[in-house]
């Protein structure tokens, strides 16, 4: 598949399955939402394949980050579908009655899914779902540098899935290319900050909407702790939050992280334990670890640490095996903050610690950065979390754990500034593919002269007072009392 | 001395400095506090109240608006809409608790909006006073610093505008940058947070790209061919009178939401342009060319352009009221054309002016295929008194609003999203929606050290696995069984 003309009449077919209003019905939108658990329940294990091959995710990795997260996303939706479709009534002021009024949401239309590689099955599911469940035809655009999973989403969704209302189409930068020459409806994007100026770009030729969900360095801010039982706690859930998923390779993953001078040392001992309690101790033994995902990212991480004050500040890890494209878990203490690895996302292994005098400096060196997509901040301290919440931007703010924001579905899932812009999750993955549409209704009875023209003094003063919803004075005004 | 200020060029430089400037203050949180955000909005109703002369001296100047048009369309809506924002403000600033599930148990989480920042209004022509002053009103609201770009199309109310919001606000944190083409673009270049541009989709396309270098967001309110769909079973004196309101009496025409074309059936056809012209007249004499109810056309570019739509060959004869032009006072008369082909200058642009268009099917049903053969306008207009009819119409057409047995009094209606989908636009703003537009919704979990479930992490086992796909899930049941497997490991 790639040719021109194949893209052009899939997209033909797709609008043509919109027009229809096929994709518009609560049953059609739900037997596809039960297709996808279907896929799930019987492709588990080419899933748990596909992950391994790609990424050498273990498979309670793969449980946990790309099919529980789905399976959950497709029950929330299901049992909420129905409510969300209807319409919302609002509220009139008086001055329109009698009237009715209400917000209808109604789907985009065509819509385009570009996934990135670091969790190639459910952030191409997750974002499908929302576009599903909002009554939309989609292009599904899978990662290419994740081609067991690009390969499994394009032989099975056809399978399990409306093939007239949803396709996958494979391929790399050319096909992209393509792909963003079309007009679509809508544009959904995971991946970094260069490819999503492009996309929004390519956007704005037909004005297409798009979201962006896009990454930054997430920074952690490590408080002091009363007890030693809640370090503990503290360092496990910041090890599982950055080499737990992906090995550091996700967009919420901890990039760095803030604390006091006087902490440094406990806090890099009790790291290096839990690392070798979770992972392991040398190249050879690492297991429930995901690799680096190609050899262009393993140059670009290892090239970090090529320059030598950043070298030098390495404190525990820096070693590597090109061949199995590992990275070992590696710590640094105080690198120099204008190296690459402090001014871009890392996406990676490598966890930098900044220290600081007071652990409230933290928020002018956060603010130093730009907003990122979450803040974590481990603190029992309320009056700081306070400060925190009014003194940062960020997408999200987390306290006192890490990555497990993710799983919330009341909270919407965005960013802000570079970060990205809109969002998803839960109901917010429903709007985010739909058009939400005012429609007024009124009668014929009731009509109001003073709205016409010829205009005169009397017109005016009963135009003004009912501007100001001053019903008192318009009463006044037709009897002929108000001046 | 006068003289060399005006002189003073605006570019990429100042565009720059201006917004480092602004961003400065921003950092220093003041235009976060709730206080300042209401000394704001008031010093604009204070400025609203006390030039209101000299609002309507500017609208006439540059569009000869009827002063009850002034009052309804610009005055009114900003007086409303301040006075809707003051009141709710406190509301809409405070966090949204929100419920948490079991798969995060025990945590509590909200969300909590935020100003995004540094923004940036450009407003245009048609409503130069509404439309530059209403978003504003959003920004502010919502805690940003602002720089209003007003259109130099209507330079009476860009010169309002620059003069007397230097006046009342907070010059730190709210500023005018008055100009062409040359100062946009040193603006557009600018790294904005948002970015809110009211006019045609041409310049939209040129702002999203301009957004898309800085990954700023925007909110586009564009316009489109707002039709208005006739049928024979209605009160006929009242759906007219509500489509001239809507239509010559909406700023001549030139307004997004204004009615552009009619279809109807080509039975009722007859009968609607006879109630139009009665209707017409009632309203703007039997000369309305000079009637000063309406407003003239902006300038001699858009009476050309308008010139134009007329002069077509292929509407030729089509023309059935109306018709008189006079580009001296840059008037047009209300001109009413009836089947006009699909393929006529007429159809394919945005009128935006006096003429109206009348397309005829043979079933009033037929009318949807052909406005949903077109771009997704702002607005669509329906009358008729058949329930069938009304829930077909709202179910098929796709647009910004679909309104029924009115035209554009949906603008006034501050609990209804007032925004577009597709060519006419993305974004909403108007009450909350104006807020939101322009406030960043941070989502924020609370969480605590007691309950960790060690399933969390490695080392990994087949107890761990069926305990978290039981909290993955949020099934109690399924914790409590995995719990009891688990010991028995």
């Amino acid at each position: 598949m790639g040719t021109m003309m194949d893209l052009d009449q899939s997209l033909v077919e797709l609008r043509q399955t919109f027009r229809s209003r096929r994709t518009r019905s609560l049953e059609w939108r739900k037997s596809q939402l039960q297709a996808i658990l279907q896929l799930l329940r019987k492709k588990e294990d080419k899933i748990f394949n596909a992950l391994h091959q790609d990424l050498g995710k273990h498979p309670i990795e793969v449980y946990r980050d790309e099919i529980g997260v789905v399976e959950k996303s497709i029950n929330h939706a299901l049992s909420c579908l129905e409510k969300w479709m209807g319409p919302k009534k609002t509220r009139l002021p008086l001055v329109f009655f009698p009237a009715s009024a209400q917000v209808l949401p109604e789907p985009l239309g065509l819509v385009l899914i570009f996934v990135s590689w670091n969790f190639p099955f459910s952030l191409a599911m997750d974002p499908l779902i929302g576009a599903i469940s909002a009554g939309n035809v989609v292009v599904l655009k899978p990662s290419e540098h994740a081609p067991a999973t690009s390969s499994l989403l394009s032989e099975t969704i056809p399978l399990f899935l409306d093939s007239k209302a949803i396709k996958v189409i494979e391929g790399g930068a050319e096909v992209c290319e393509q792909l963003l020459q079309k007009k679509w409806d809508k544009i959904f994007f995971t991946g970094s900050q260069r490819v999503g100026r492009l996309i929004m770009s390519a956007a704005a030729n037909h004005l297409t909407p798009v979201t962006l969900e896009l990454g930054g360095k997430c920074p952690v801010i490590l408080d002091s702790l009363s007890n030693l039982s809640e370090i503990k706690l503290a360092v496990k859930r910041i090890v599982g939050g950055k080499w737990g998923s992906c090995n550091g390779q996700a967009c919420i993953a901890v990039d760095y992280v803030l604390v006091e001078d006087r902490f440094a040392s406990v806090l890099i001992n009790s790291l290096q334990r839990t690392i070798e309690k979770f992972y392991g101790k040398t190249l050879d033994e690492y297991q429930n670890l995901s690799r680096v995902v190609n050899k262009h990212h393993f140059n670009r991480l290892r090239s970090l640490l090529d320059d030598p004050l950043v070298a030098a500040s390495i404190v525990y890890g820096g070693s590597w095996d090109e061949e199995k494209l590992m990275i070992q878990p590696t710590i640094l203490l105080n690198p120099p903050l204008n190296s690459e690895l402090m001014t871009e996302e890392i996406f990676g292994p490598l966890l930098p610690i900044i220290t600081v005098d007071k652990i409230e400096e933290s928020i002018d060196f956060i603010n130093s950065m730009p907003k990122p997509l979450v803040i974590y901040a481990l603190t029992k301290n309320e009056a700081f979390k306070k400060r925190i919440l009014s003194e940062t931007s960020s997408g999200t703010v987390t306290f006192n754990d890490i990555l497990i924001q993710f799983l919330c579905d009341a909270l919407p899932f965005g960013g802000v500034g570079p970060s990205g812009f809109g969002r998803y999750h839960g109901k917010y993955s429903f709007d985010t593919f739909s058009h939400e549409k005012a429609v007024l209704q009124r009668s014929y009875w009731f009509e109001l002269e003073a709205r016409y023209p010829p205009w005169n003094d009397f017109k005016l003063k009963f135009l003004r007072l009912t501007y100001k919803f001053d019903y008192f004075g318009l009463i006044l005004l037709m009897l002929g009392l108000k001046k | 001395m006068a003289e060399e200020k005006k002189k003073k060029i605006f570019n990429s430089e100042s565009a720059h400095a201006l917004v480092s400037e602004l961003r400065k203050t921003f950092n220093t949180g003041k235009t976060k506090s709730y206080e300042w955000r209401v000394s704001q909005l008031k010093n604009l109703q204070k400025l609203i109240e006390e030039h209101e002369k000299e609002i309507i001296e500017a609208l006439q100047t540059d569009l000869a608006k009827p002063e009850a048009e002034i009052h309804v369309g610009e005055i009114g809506m900003l007086k409303s809409s301040l006075k809707t924002t003051l009141k709710q403000l406190r509301n809409w600033m405070m966090p949204e608790k929100v419920k948490t599930s079991m798969t995060t148990f025990p945590s509590s989480a909200e969300i909590l909006p935020e100003p995004l920042g540094v923004t940036l209004v450009i407003s245009p022509w048609n409503y130069p006073i509404l439309l530059s002053i209403d978003p504003m009103i959003g920004a502010i609201a919502a805690g940003n610093v602002v720089v209003l770009k007003p259109s130099e199309v209507a330079p009476a109310s860009s010169s309002f505008l620059a003069k007397y919001l230097g006046e009342y606000m907070d010059s730190s944190a709210i500023r005018v940058v008055e100009g062409a083409v040359p100062e946009t673009i040193a603006l557009l270049e600018q790294k904005w947070d948002k970015i809110f541009y009211t006019g045609s989709g041409r310049i939209g396309r040129i702002v999203m790209s301009a957004a898309a270098k800085h990954l700023t967001p925007v909110v586009l309110e564009l316009g489109g061919k707002c039709p208005v769909i006739v049928d024979s079973d209605i009160n006929l004196q009242v759906a007219t009178r509500r489509i001239i309101g809507g239509k010559w009496a909406c700023n001549n025409g030139q307004a997004c939401v204004s009615a552009d074309y009619i279809i109807t059936t080509k039975e009722f056809a007859p009968k609607l342009i006879g109630s139009l012209k009665h209707e017409i007249e009632a309203c703007f004499g039997t000369n309305p060319i000079e009637s000063k109810d309406i407003a003239r056309i902006i300038n001699s570019n858009h009476f050309d352009r308008l010139s134009k739509l007329l002069d077509d060959e292929k509407v030729s004869g089509k023309i059935v009221y109306g018709g008189k032009r006079d580009k001296s006072c840059l008037r047009i008369a209300p001109t009413i054309l009836l089947d006009v082909p699909e393929d006529s200058l007429i159809m394919n642009e945005e009128i935006f002016g006096p003429l109206l268009p009348i397309l005829m099917v043979d079933k009033i049903e037929d009318s949807f295929a052909l406005v949903t053969s077109k771009e997704k306008p702002l607005a669509a207009y329906l009358f008729t008194n058949k329930n069938k009819l009304k829930d077909e119409f709202v179910s098929t057409i796709s647009a910004g609003a679909t309104v029924i047995n009115e035209v554009t009094i949906h603008l006034a209606v501050h609990t209804l999203p007032f925004g577009g989908v597709g060519e006419s636009g993305t974004g909403s703003y108007h009450g909350k929606f104006s807020f939101d537009a322009f406030s960043h919704k941070k989502a924020v979990l609370y969480r605590s050290f007691a309950g960790d479930a060690s399933v969390r992490y490695p080392p990994y086992s087949n107890g761990k696995v069926r305990m978290l796909k039981a909290l993955i899930n949020g099934s109690i049941l399924g914790i409590i069984l995995a719990l009891f497997k688990l010991s028995k490991d």
